[in-house]
């Protein structure tokens, strides 16, 4: 299922002002794995994938990214945490904006804006303002506006936090199919170990103060899931084993007694 | 852009579909609307009807008050002369906003792109804002020949400075995390200045702008006063005050009645621009139903 390595962390560390936010951080992703970043909050998991993004500089070391074959106007996705949508335009402007960005025309770009809708099926809403939406939905916009321009990294920065149980469950099986059918590679930010064994291949948990890599778990039961899955004897043990780790990196302070 | 009724555009739209409009909330909206109108017209009318009716009642002379239907028979009488000044305030008014809006979004585009021209530059327009008008007009009446561009600065100078400052805010205002994906899809200067910024710092701008229409007539008008000037190219103001030299009262009202018309009008065509232009997704313009 997974190939050669895509994203290659090398020693990286990065700072702000006194805080070591990451410290020394090695990592590689092989393209097709759906790898999560799990760890309490100051761990630098988000800083760990915006500085993938190219968004934050490092302060240290290096990260390649394997060239690619084709030619992708991006070759990375990012979601928020945030629908992180532009108020004023229509959902079909707003998953036009990589596109836009990139110099591909409108008329060129409508097709790709459709087929990426329809995957996130929302295509009955190309011209609903984000406001109009819900949170899922939107949520869906700005999954559409990262796939939009075909790239083979998805970046995810807690996404479905901000959601409902049920919503968040759905998008969870919908993200899986899409990365499946796309064949991303995926990094996915999230705090909840249930979320990461239910997505991922492969569990890095980190921890704070510095944020540094503790563990790198993989995963091995058949990916994409199923919902069967959830209720498994696997899961259970897998969600056990990660929490042990998690448990284990957390200073003293951060556990609720 | 398409305009569709107000309640079509406010009501959500679910994962199942659109939700039903419904036809209370649609009546309720239109009964609101015509009674923003209805309301205070009627009293504007009845409180003429009584101003007319106190005047003639206890005959108060029409150099203290004159009566409504005196105003309006001067307006016809002096038709031709309020109408020229009117349309030299005018002129002014809407030139001077007009490069208040120029001046303040460019001035504004260069401070929030560059922190150290801010610095060097705010103070200066601090110093000219806070100086009141009246108190600077004298001067640039000396310096400049013309006096109709010495008015068109004066009322440039209250005027700008809100577009200024409110350009700046906004254009500093774009969302953290969307200045991030415009960085992480390497937009160019330009592109990040015309997909993000500039729509983000509307709201901004569209609020200064009702505030700087009302302060392009008002320093239109004080400029005018202060210079004094009289003659056939002159404004309003020079109306008001001719004719408070000859106790003209009625001449007076009418004068007044137009600046006021003008101030009006302003503030309806801002009002209505800021709607046409946010009017669809921005929550200050957004009517919702409770």
């Amino acid at each position: 299922m997974t190939g050669d390595p895509i994203i290659m962390m090398n020693r990286v560390s990065k700072e702000f002002g006194d805080v070591l936010a990451v410290d020394n951080m090695s990592l590689s992703i092989r393209e097709g794995e759906f790898v999560t970043l799990l760890g309490p909050s100051g761990c630098g998991k988000s800083t760990a994938l915006k500085m993938i993004a190219g968004i934050l500089p490092l302060t240290a070391g290096e990260i390649t990214i394997s060239p690619p074959k084709g030619n992708a106007e991006h070759d990375l996705g990012f979601v928020f945490q945030e629908p992180t949508l532009k108020p004023w335009a229509t959902v079909f402007d707003n998953v036009y904006l990589p596109l836009r960005l990139a110099g591909v025309g409108r008329g060129d770009g409508e097709p790709r804006v459709r087929e990426a809708l329809k995957e996130v099926g929302l295509s009955r809403f190309a011209r609903s303002y984000p406001r109009q939406l819900s949170g899922g939905m939107k949520m869906r916009v700005s999954i559409a506006r990262a796939l939009v321009s075909r790239p083979r990294i998805l970046l995810m920065d807690e996404p479905f936090a901000a959601l409902d149980e049920m919503t968040r469950t759905k998008l969870n099986n919908d993200l899986m199919q899409l990365s499946d059918d796309h064949g991303l590679t995926v990094v996915f930010v999230t705090h909840s170990v249930f979320e990461s064994v239910y997505l991922s291949t492969r569990v890095i948990v980190m921890a704070a103060r510095p944020g540094r890599l503790v563990a790198d778990m993989p995963l091995d039961a058949s990916w994409p899931r199923s919902e069967d899955y959830r209720t498994s004897i696997e899961f259970t043990e897998e969600t056990r084993r990660i929490s042990e780790t998690l448990k284990g990196t957390l200073h003293a302070d951060e556990i609720d007694h | 852009m398409p305009t569709k009724s107000t309640t079509d555009r406010t009501r959500d739209v679910h994962e199942d579909g659109g939700a039903p409009i419904n036809i209370g909330h649609l009546r309720r909206a239109r009964r609101e609307r015509v009674l923003s109108w209805v309301m205070p017209i009627t009293l504007l009318v009845v409180a003429i009807c009584l101003w007319e009716f106190l005047v003639r009642y206890h005959e108060i002379p029409k150099y203290l008050i004159p009566a409504p239907s005196l105003i309006a028979e001067t307006l016809v009488r002096d038709f031709a002369s309020l109408m020229a000044s009117s349309w030299f305030t005018v002129k002014l008014t809407f030139l001077s906003l007009a490069l208040a809006i120029v001046g303040g979004v460019l001035l504004g585009a260069l401070f929030a792109l560059s922190r150290p021209v801010e610095l060097s530059l705010f103070p200066f327009a601090v110093i000219l804002q806070v100086t009141p008008v009246v108190a600077i007009a004298p001067l640039i009446l000396i310096y400049v020949d013309s006096t109709f561009a010495a008015l068109l600065i004066c009322a440039w100078i209250v005027a700008f400075f809100p577009i200024l400052t409110n350009t700046v805010v906004g254009l500093r205002s774009a969302d953290h995390n969307l200045r991030d994906l415009f960085t992480m899809y390497r937009a160019t200067p330009w592109q990040k200045l015309r997909y993000l910024l500039a729509p983000s710092a509307l709201p901004y701008f569209m609020a200064a702008l009702r505030v700087a229409g009302g302060l392009a007539l008002i320093g239109a008008v004080v400029a005018e006063f202060v210079a004094g000037t009289a003659g056939q190219h002159t404004g309003l103001a020079s109306r008001i005050i001719e004719s408070s030299f000859r106790s003209e009262i009625p001449r007076m009202f009418a004068a007044l009645f137009l600046v006021s018309l003008l101030g009006i009008v302003i503030f309806l065509l801002t009002s209505w621009a800021s709607h046409r232009v946010l009017g669809h997704w921005h929550e200050s313009e957004i009517r919702r139903e409770h």
